[in-house]
């Protein structure tokens, strides 16, 4: 069973949760930028949460199914079809072989997950399936998506969703059910994005007025920003005075600022250590919506203990949790 | 602060995923072998959670899942619970006693084509070419960390007369294999990078291979010596060479 790449849109490449274990050897996590859409869209085929996704950026690719397929597309909004007939986000949709899905370009959000029940049978390059470009290895020979490719789907996903399969067998393109999931991208739609960060190490090294700006502000996405970090306009943040930072570890959300005051914040493409210092890290929780912003929009930074932010994180996770049980039981459906 | 055969150390939270420990505030061999103890102790010994143990110049970080910290008693944060069960295992850590890093031979093809920046380099510090490949070839450098990009080793112990500020303008791509110098450090680029270091020569060797079992020539805490080698050397080693 294979999904065969027609066009292969800006930026498509396969991702899981990243590549852990290999920092001390300078080797980037990487791995979905989205880590709760890519989660969900697991979830809703019933694959492990780690199994890999098609992160597709912008503006989205046209994959053709040679058998039929159960899949999950969750996070921006590509206005999929088939056919000519939209395709449902934030639900298992079962689609006839031969089915060719067509990404639009992202009317929401900037990122897109597709799941496919039994994943993509690429190999694990140190533990991980995720693509690292500038390294050239892991996800589909190391690179993007280009068209032609055919990539191989994995065992899955059998006698899930015997509804579905049953309206497939009638002549039905693609199957749904009426019901979704809660994908929280409705919050995309909004103009003004808040989002948490817990004040970190050298957040005393900055003056008053930049610490004051810094969550007052309304910080504009630069245009050169990317799956490594995401580049910030509004205020130039100011040292107190010159102070030389000592490299060390750096993280998924880490705001760093460079000598010329604009900070950035770093994301899954991130290097594994940085030299600047640092103003904090952005809340776990919140990075899955920071991901979706395209460059352009604007966000308001708000501070947050790292209590909140831990318990937020797990609650989060029992609240997926909740959702794979209840998912278990429709998928017998 | 804690006290232990370590000597003092910090712990520090980065967000809420990685909690660090910090053994100094410089760059001193002293700092380094206690980050080193640190840093082999704990992906030795690591507590439940950790998914990365990543040493850096005078810190060590660990990346943690909060959902998988062990907690003992209700209501403490994960962070709370894995500081406590890292003081715990410091607590009988001896950093004397520890594995010596292992010393690494790495040949360099100096100059020319291979090295842009050395007649530069060498005319900006008033010596000849000769004296700054002999200047970069004595010391037996150590690895202070790895970062940046798979497999790149900052190298400490440059001699001081070969110390350079970075380039004010990067090279948007640098080969794999150029041996460079910046501020007070040396390295090997180990892939094709953007870079702002000085370029001065070249090694045959790989520094990073996905598929190997340890994917990095150089680690941590290894010891480094840069051996000469001519043109007809390099491209007799470039011929299928592999570090292994």
């Amino acid at each position: 069973m294979a999904l065969r790449v027609h066009r292969a849109g800006i930026l498509t490449t396969v991702q899981d949760l990243g590549r852990y274990g290999y920092q001390r050897f300078g080797v980037p996590v990487g791995g979905v930028m989205d880590e709760y859409s890519h989660r969900l869209a697991n979830l809703l085929v019933g694959n492990a949460e780690d199994e890999a996704t098609l992160e597709i950026t912008l503006a989205g690719p046209r994959l053709e199914f040679t058998e039929d397929a159960l899949i999950g597309v969750c996070g921006g909004d590509f206005t999929p079809t088939i056919g000519g007939r939209s395709v449902p986000a934030a639900r298992p949709v079962l689609v006839a072989p031969g089915s060719i899905l067509d990404f639009g370009t992202c009317r929401l959000g900037c990122r897109a997950y597709l799941a496919v029940a039994g994943g993509f049978d690429v190999p694990r390059v140190m533990g991980s399936k995720s693509t690292y470009l500038r390294g050239g290895f892991g996800g589909f020979e190391g690179r993007s998506l280009r068209r032609g490719d055919v990539l191989t789907i994995g065992e899955g996903g059998a006698g899930l969703y015997p509804g579905l399969r049953a309206e497939l067998e009638q002549g039905a393109a693609f199957a749904y059910p009426r019901w979704s999931v809660n994908a929280n991208s409705a919050f995309l739609a909004h103009d003004h994005h808040r989002i948490h960060f817990i004040p970190g190490r050298h957040w005393h090294l900055f003056s008053e007025e930049s610490q004051q700006q810094f969550a007052a502000v309304q910080f504009r996405i630069a245009p050169d920003s990317d799956r490594m970090g995401y580049r910030l306009e509004g205020a130039v943040m100011m040292l107190k005075q010159p102070t030389e930072i000592l490299p060390e570890a750096v993280t998924f959300g880490t705001i760093q600022v460079p000598p010329d005051g604009r900070p950035i914040v770093l994301m899954a493409n991130r290097q594994t250590t940085g030299g600047y210092p640092r103003i904090g890290e952005v809340a776990t929780v919140d990075l899955p919506l920071l991901a979706q912003l395209p460059p352009g929009d604007t966000v308001q930074f708000e501070p947050m203990t790292l209590e909140d932010s831990q318990r937020l994180y797990l609650n989060r996770d029992r609240d997926l949790g909740i959702m794979r049980e209840a998912l278990q039981m429709r998928m017998k459906l | 602060m804690a006290e232990s055969k370590l000597g003092a150390f910090t712990l520090a939270p980065l967000g809420d995923g990685v909690l660090l420990i910090e053994l100094g505030d410089d760059a001193s061999d002293s700092t380094a072998q206690r980050v080193q103890a640190v840093a082999e102790h704990l992906l030795r010994q690591s507590p439940a959670g950790v998914r990365d143990v990543v040493p850096a110049v005078c810190a060590v970080a660990l990346h943690y899942d909060p959902l998988l910290v062990e907690q003992p008693r209700e209501g403490a944060t994960p962070y709370d619970a894995l500081a406590q069960q890292v003081t715990e295992r410091l607590a009988s850590l001896d950093p004397a006693r520890r594995a010596a890093g292992r010393e690494v031979e790495i040949p360099v093809c100096y100059g020319g084509a291979f090295g842009e920046d050395l007649a530069g380099l060498a005319e900006a510090h008033g010596l000849s070419a000769d004296e700054v490949i002999a200047l970069h070839g004595m010391p037996v450098y150590r690895v202070q960390m790895l970062g940046f990009a798979p497999g790149f080793a900052y190298l400490a112990g440059l001699d001081p007369r070969l110390s350079t500020p970075r380039r004010s303008t990067p090279r948007t791509r640098v080969p794999g294999g150029s041996v460079a110098i910046g501020g007070e450090l040396t390295a090997v680029y180990p892939l094709d990078l953007p870079g702002g270091w000085h370029l001065i020569g070249r090694s045959p060797v790989r520094f990073f291979d996905p598929a190997a079992e340890q994917p990095s020539l150089l680690v941590a805490g290894d010891r480094v010596r840069f051996v000469r080698i001519s043109a007809d050397e390099y491209a007799a080693l470039d011929k299928g060479a592999s570090w292994r």
